[in-house]
């Protein structure tokens, strides 16, 4: 399989998590269309570094799996939040950020 | 050859369906069980890749205890059926899908219109260790030892905010005249000490 085929693969995740980004309102979704955007970019990394025989793009791919967890851990925490608050869980009401 | 073929093919259509069960299904919980079974069917993706490290770490971490955090927080906040489509107005949401196929539609171009060389065949010859866990972890902590120590400090920030973020204010539930902004962590750890929890 050539690399194109894995880049190409990458974009079109890439796109639907786009996609769903764009067209859903719950925030629990959204994030995980986040997950769905980062993981296309861990795959195109990890194409090129299969194609150029150099192990650093899979280090960094490591790295984007940290910050990964990272921002699902902080935006749960946030969704959390605002249940408690009794706020409306949708992104298009919430758009002020006031306590 | 054709074995591999046949497997990305599998695997990179699971990958697909995965991805469009998270953005097409109602119930948030059915959504996170789809991007489950995406992430499992990109560690296939990884192994074919020869980065067999983060296949394991990507079945580990992600699909076991990332996913498991999901499923808490759509348990805890009731994952609610949303309509798919927002009844009134929704420019944005309408016109989603045509950007996001727009946007697919220049990435391919400009992959499949590269003058990368490259891009088109399978890539260079690999040694023996590639991708194993032992070089990755002697890649970490030789050229990379600074990111690293970085990434285990952005971790533990991420830790204490989460733990900041979930813990119960009591100051927001009992009335204005019990935290405020001037409720300091001292302060709350006196009321906590001498009163119960009205939840």
């Amino acid at each position: 399989m050539s690399t194109s085929w894995f880049v190409v693969l990458s974009a079109f995740i890439f796109c639907i998590g786009a996609a769903g980004v764009m067209s859903r309102r719950s925030p629990l979704v959204i994030l995980l269309c986040l997950e769905l955007m980062l993981n296309a970019g861990n795959l195109a990394l990890i194409a090129f570094s299969r194609m150029l025989g150099n192990q650093d793009g899979q280090v960094f791919a490591l790295m984007v799996m940290v910050v990964a967890a990272c921002e699902v851990v902080i935006g749960l925490g946030i969704i959390v939040g605002m249940f408690r608050r009794r706020l409306p869980i949708d992104v298009d009401e919430m758009s002020e950020l006031r306590g | 050859m054709l074995f591999e073929q046949i497997l990305f093919f599998a695997a990179g259509f699971g990958a697909v369906a995965g991805a469009l069960g998270v953005v097409m299904l109602r119930n948030p919980f059915y959504s996170v069980l789809a991007l489950v079974a995406h992430l499992i069917a990109l560690a296939v993706l990884f192994l074919l890749l020869r980065a067999d490290f983060i296949a394991a770490a990507q079945v580990v971490v992600y699909a076991g205890a990332v996913m498991v955090l999901y499923v808490f927080v759509v348990a805890y906040v009731g994952g609610s059926d949303e309509p798919l489509r927002p009844e009134a107005g929704g420019l944005v949401a309408t016109l989603g899908p045509v950007f996001a196929l727009a946007l697919f539609v220049e990435i391919s171009i400009a992959v499949l219109g590269s003058s990368l060389g490259a891009l088109d065949t399978r890539g260079a010859e690999l040694g023996a260790g590639f991708g194993s866990p032992g070089e990755i972890g002697r890649l970490l902590l030789t050229k990379f030892l600074l990111p690293f120590e970085a990434a285990s400090f952005l971790l533990l920030i991420a830790a204490v905010a989460a733990v900041l973020l979930a813990r119960k204010r009591r100051g927001l539930e009992e009335g204005p005249d019990a935290g405020g902004p001037g409720g300091s962590g001292l302060d709350a750890a006196l009321r906590g000490a001498t009163g119960g929890r009205t939840r």
